[in-house]
């Protein structure tokens, strides 16, 4: 079921949490709506839910306005960054709960409900759990259950809150491709929310990335990460170097005030200059982190560290030591004016 | 001792259970064994005589009905101004947060005059009632009415906290699943806040079978119809059988006892089902 938003704001006094939202979420896809804290990413989740009511804007189901219907008549599946579970119930009753709350005339007998709620458990590969209680398992399982519960009402669109902002690395590496997978195995319309770039980059088939109650940019991951759209975009998906044309004259200066933005591993060092444009500097660190080589340079009397990443080859082909003197240019920048959105050239 | 004294970090063991011992036998134990002492002076037969005393079985009738009825009231009306407390906001909330606590810092004659004076049949509330040939002072609805006034923060006190505690997160995650209010309520938050409505609803019915001041003066205190034990007992002192007094009282203690004990194993036998 595809999900149109169009034109929606919403305002809590006179904070604007949403400004103008015009988003489409195809049927099938996974969408992840990506930004920092207090972007409004949450409260755009939740109106689709129907827990928040936006205060203007149109919310579409399937061409289905949806405004006036209740969280519980959306039927949609929602999951909770702290999983919510209901603590008295044991892993059994959670998932059946949504089974057994249906009207008189819907509900299903005890039968079928034990079978589909193990049906879901052997999905979520927690059957062996059903008898114990929520306080009994590991953030990872509850929020499996969570999501098995969520799943029991045969919800026609999935919506999950930051759903493992609340464990740990190793964990959230593990059920993230384990959501992919499911997803790819159900495609059920699912939008999750997220500030981890990572994540979002890995798992879902497109990225929203908002920033300040808008959208920043709507795109697949790679479309994000290599061409990003605006200035924050580029800050806030990958590292990037930032030129600034008054004290990097050579780059940008037929731009008048502007900021030319450079992923690290965009920049080419030499010990020889390579054109009129290549800028002096000087290496101040050098880290082997794994497969990359970091190596942080400034140019001469600024106290400012121009971030660059060579892979490992590039490095041992010509080794740099603390204290060299060599040239940088960028292989592929972006120069944004300085205050505005405008994007004024790409090389 | 040192058998039952398993290895513990926390210092401090024998100190803090010798204290706790001597402490609730100044308090509690010396002051209620007293009392069985004193009954004791009348040997089985006496103390048979006054416990089967008609009026006396009356007194106790009308103690623990009315404590009961104004217990469950207060268990209902308490959950619903500890439901409001916690999950809305309006303007003078804190005050009506600290309105809840007034019962306990009034003297309870006052309350009990206050109560008596507005619920007479000629009094501002009483006379509505008196309209529908309804007596509320000096029946035993007067003494629920006392009752009710003087347990109401118990159960506030104690649910507010426990439900706070239940996230509205997980209200949403009920309707989210379909679940209409009345299953929100049924399913998922009273179960969540049933063990503490069960403390506060015993700690209400303890307060009430307890007691005295309130009571007398919108009670009426008619032998067989309003008067309550405490009463009882307060009338046996004045005749000086302090005997008597004493086994009214210890036939009090242990019907209390019995209850509470009871109402305890509910409380234990519902917390088992839900792990914490």
């Amino acid at each position: 079921m595809s999900i149109t938003i169009e034109n929606l704001n919403k305002q809590f006094g006179s904070y604007k949490a949403l400004d103008n939202i015009n988003l489409e979420v195809n049927s099938g896809e996974l969408l992840a709506l990506l930004g920092p804290s207090g972007c409004g990413k949450t409260t755009l989740l939740r109106i689709i839910g129907g827990m928040e009511l936006a205060n203007s804007g149109r919310l579409l189901f399937h061409g289905e306005d949806v405004e006036q219907r209740d969280a519980r008549e959306r039927n949609v599946g929602f999951v909770f960054q702290h999983y919510a579970l209901f603590r008295h119930m044991t892993v059994f009753e959670n998932v059946a709960f949504g089974l057994r709350v249906k009207p008189k005339k819907e509900r299903h007998n005890e039968a079928e409900i034990k079978r589909r709620v193990h049906e879901l458990l052997n999905l979520v590969q927690l059957d062996w759990l059903h008898n114990r209680y929520p306080a009994q398992l590991s953030g990872g399982q509850r929020q499996r259950i969570a999501l098995a519960r969520a799943l029991a009402v045969e919800p026609k669109i999935l919506l999950l809150d930051e759903p493992f902002g609340a464990l740990d690395a190793q964990v959230r590496k593990e059920l993230r491709r384990w959501l992919r997978r499911l997803h790819d195995e159900l495609h059920i319309t699912s939008v999750f929310v997220t500030h981890d770039q990572e994540e979002a980059l890995e798992v879902a088939d497109r990225v929203v990335v908002m920033n300040k109650g808008r959208i920043e940019q709507i795109g697949t991951p790679d479309e994000v990460y290599a061409a990003p759209a605006t200035p924050f975009v580029y800050q806030f998906i990958g590292n990037v170097n930032l030129f600034h044309s008054r004290d990097h004259a050579p780059w940008s200066e037929q731009h008048g005030d502007a900021v030319a933005y450079v992923r690290p591993h965009d920049i080419d060092i030499s010990a020889t200059p390579q054109d009129d444009t290549a800028l002096p500097v000087e290496v101040k660190l050098v880290r082997a982190i794994g497969s990359v080589v970091r190596v942080e340079v400034a140019t001469d009397g600024s106290s400012e560290f121009i971030e660059i990443e060579l892979s490992r080859e590039r490095f041992d082909a010509a080794p740099l030591a603390i204290g060299d003197k060599v040239f940088i240019r960028p292989r592929q920048f972006r120069v944004f004016e300085t205050g505005g959105q405008h994007e004024l050239s790409a090389a | 001792m040192s058998r039952f004294k398993a290895h513990s970090v926390l210092p401090g063991f024998n100190l803090a259970l010798g204290f706790t011992l001597t402490y609730l036998s100044l308090i509690v134990l010396i002051p209620l064994s007293a009392l069985f002492f004193k009954t004791a002076t009348l040997g089985w037969g006496g103390f048979w005589e006054v416990a089967t005393g008609e009026r006396v079985l009356a007194s106790l009738r009308v103690t623990f009905v009315t404590s009961f009825v104004a217990a469950v009231a207060n268990a209902f009306f308490g959950l619903v101004v500890a439901w409001v407390l916690v999950r809305y906001t309006f303007p003078g909330k804190r005050i009506v947060d600290a309105l809840v606590d007034l019962p306990f810092a009034l003297p309870t004659a006052v309350a009990g005059i206050v109560l008596a004076t507005l619920y007479a049949p000629n009094g501002w509330l009483g006379q509505y009632f008196a309209a529908h040939d309804i007596k509320v002072a000096y029946t035993p609805l007067g003494i629920v009415v006392a009752l009710t006034f003087i347990g109401l923060p118990f159960v506030v006190r104690t649910v507010q906290p426990v439900l706070a505690d239940v996230e509205a997160e997980v209200e949403e995650a009920a309707a989210s699943l379909g679940a209409g209010r009345w299953d929100v309520f049924r399913r998922v938050i009273f179960p969540a806040v049933y063990p503490a409505l069960l403390t506060g609803f015993a700690l209400a019915f303890a307060r009430a079978i307890g007691e005295y001041g309130s009571v007398i003066f919108i009670a009426g205190n008619m032998p067989y119809i309003s008067e309550i034990a405490p009463l009882l007992i307060v009338a046996k002192l004045e005749q000086y059988d302090y005997a008597g007094a004493t086994a009214i009282a210890v036939l009090m203690l242990l019907i209390s006892f019995a209850l509470l004990l009871g109402i305890n194993g509910l409380q234990w036998w519902s917390s088992r089902r839900g792990v914490r």
